[in-house]
């Protein structure tokens, strides 16, 4: 079981807060959505992927579980 | 899964069982099949039927993933709303009960207890079909309750989750959620295209095996090709799934000039070279080229028309269509408009570098497939009309010549979306 960062988009504002906080997962595009990583997070960023999921303003970071 | 006893006659199915009236209707087909309604799910899943609304999904899976579902509800998407298509409004004019057939069986076989028919306003469509159903209720054809909405005529309102949303009184803009967890109301939604449901009343009458005789093994039985652009007969044509580009050109009556290039699959679709002609048109003789069948689009592009503009066209117009959900997609996508209008007005490579840069990141971003699918237009245009492509960025400028695309009013902004 591992996990994985997941944006709903249509909640997503854009200011970038979360790219801030996780920079080695989430980049930001030239308009400053989250362009997030297509793997797994590792064990040594769960820590601060959480974090980025819960001070997203829009509530629209999630960590998704995933077989594989 | 037994093989086709019998070879398909190649007679429409769908078009031929016309009947407007619920006595020629029972005339044609006969009776409700009301006896197959606890197979009716099996019996769709075994006749391989796909999604005719673009997607192609298996009909008989999305079924299944609804039934079980607590109080769920049936919508027949008649929300066609590529601009170069005409099968489904058609086919609801000509066979309105053979459609409503189908939902009616779905419905039995899910266990819902209504239905609504969601067609475009200030069609004429809604009457038409208000009126069928008045026709039933009084031939006492049918017990599920069916009702017609009609939701505004974004490009984006036909998407299934929209479509819900707006059946369950919200706006008709994509949801996050899928249609059949928590469509209507919250309550799951079976979300089909009209002609996949008049398959469906085909499949229970005659069974899955008839089903199989027209078509291809992965894509069984015959589908609506909408023909037009530089075809001597513009139209809609029943044909089986996976005939080839060539034949249907020719069911069109012949190109009326030489072309540079076929649309397939709507907007949402992708440009092939007139040398891939020959391939079978089905979701997997296209796949090969990056092309899917959609919602059996096919629009002949004159030579004489520049590939190119045409391109920034409908780019433009899909641009203006989203329903302002997702950054990458209402900035994104006029973003890639206006790279691609630089590209053919002005030769810029800069703006081809950044457009080929840009499409890469927009892709798969979006709530609903609307931005994936302009990425996948506008990548075709790249590769299709890349000579062209060349002669413009070597500063080569042409005219443009003839439209061809066309590109309807969208909805006042008004009249939002609801
Ligand atoms: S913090 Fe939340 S709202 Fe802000 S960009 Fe990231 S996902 Fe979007
Ligand atoms: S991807 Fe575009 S069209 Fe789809 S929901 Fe988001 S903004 Fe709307």
């Amino acid at each position: 079981m591992t996990e994985r960062l997941k944006v709903d988009m249509i909640a997503c504002d854009g200011h970038g807060v979360c790219a801030e906080l996780v920079p080695e997962l989430i980049g930001l595009d030239e308009w400053g959505y989250p362009i997030l990583a297509d793997a797994p997070v590792p064990g040594e960023l769960h820590k601060h992927a959480r974090k980025a999921v819960s001070l997203c303003p829009k509530l629209a970071l999630s960590l998704a579980r995933t077989r594989s | 899964m037994s093989a086709p006893q019998q070879r398909y006659d190649g007679r429409p199915r769908l078009l031929t069982k016309q009947a407007r009236s619920i006595t020629e209707h029972a005339r044609t087909v006969g009776p409700l099949p009301t006896s197959v309604v606890p197979q009716l799910i099996d019996m769709v899943t075994a006749s391989g039927l796909r999604g005719r609304g673009g997607g192609w999904f298996p009909s008989g899976r999305k079924m299944a993933s609804v039934a079980g579902r607590d109080n769920p509800y049936v919508v027949v998407n008649g929300m066609e709303s590529e601009p170069a298509a005409g099968k489904d409004k058609l086919l609801l004019r000509l066979a309105p009960h053979l459609v409503l057939d189908g939902a009616e069986l779905a419905a039995l076989a899910l266990g819902a207890d209504r239905i609504t028919v969601a067609v475009h306003r200030g069609t004429g469509l809604a009457e038409h079909l208000t009126a069928a159903i008045a026709d039933r209720v009084a031939a006492g054809w049918g017990e599920v309750e069916i009702d017609v909405a009609e939701p505004p005529s974004w490009y984006v309102s036909s998407e299934s989750t929209a479509v819900a949303g707006f059946v369950g009184g919200g706006e008709a803009k994509p949801k996050a959620d899928s249609a059949r967890v928590a469509g209507v109301g919250g309550r799951p939604a079976l979300v089909s295209n009209v002609e996949t449901f008049a398959h469906v009343a085909l499949i229970g009458r005659y069974g899955p095996n008839w089903f199989r005789q027209a078509g291809t093994g992965e894509a069984p039985g015959t589908a609506l090709f909408t023909v037009s652009g530089a075809v001597r007969s513009p139209g809609v044509y029943e044909l089986p799934v996976g005939i080839t580009g060539e034949t249907i050109l020719r069911v069109a009556n012949g190109i009326r000039e030489p072309i540079s290039a076929l649309l397939v699959g709507g907007y949402g679709g992708a440009w092939i070279p007139p040398t891939q002609l020959h391939r079978p048109f089905c979701p997997e003789g296209l796949e090969p080229l990056g092309a899917s069948l959609g919602a059996g689009i096919v629009v002949a592009l004159p030579a004489r028309t520049c590939g190119l503009f045409e391109t920034v066209r409908v780019a433009t117009w899909m641009a203006g269509q989203t329903a302002r959900q997702c950054g990458p997609c209402f900035r994104g996508l006029p973003a890639i408009a206006e790279d691609f209008a630089m590209i053919a007005r002005d030769g810029s490579r800069k703006a081809y570098e950044r457009l080929r840069f840009r499409l890469g990141v927009i892709d798969g971003r979006g709530a609903c497939a609307h931005p994936d699918g302009v990425v996948k237009f506008v990548g075709s245009a790249l590769k299709t009309f890349a000579l062209d492509i060349r002669r413009h960025l070597s500063g080569q400028l042409c005219p443009g010549g003839p439209r061809v695309l066309p590109l309807p009013e969208p909805p006042d902004e008004s009249e939002g979306w609801r």
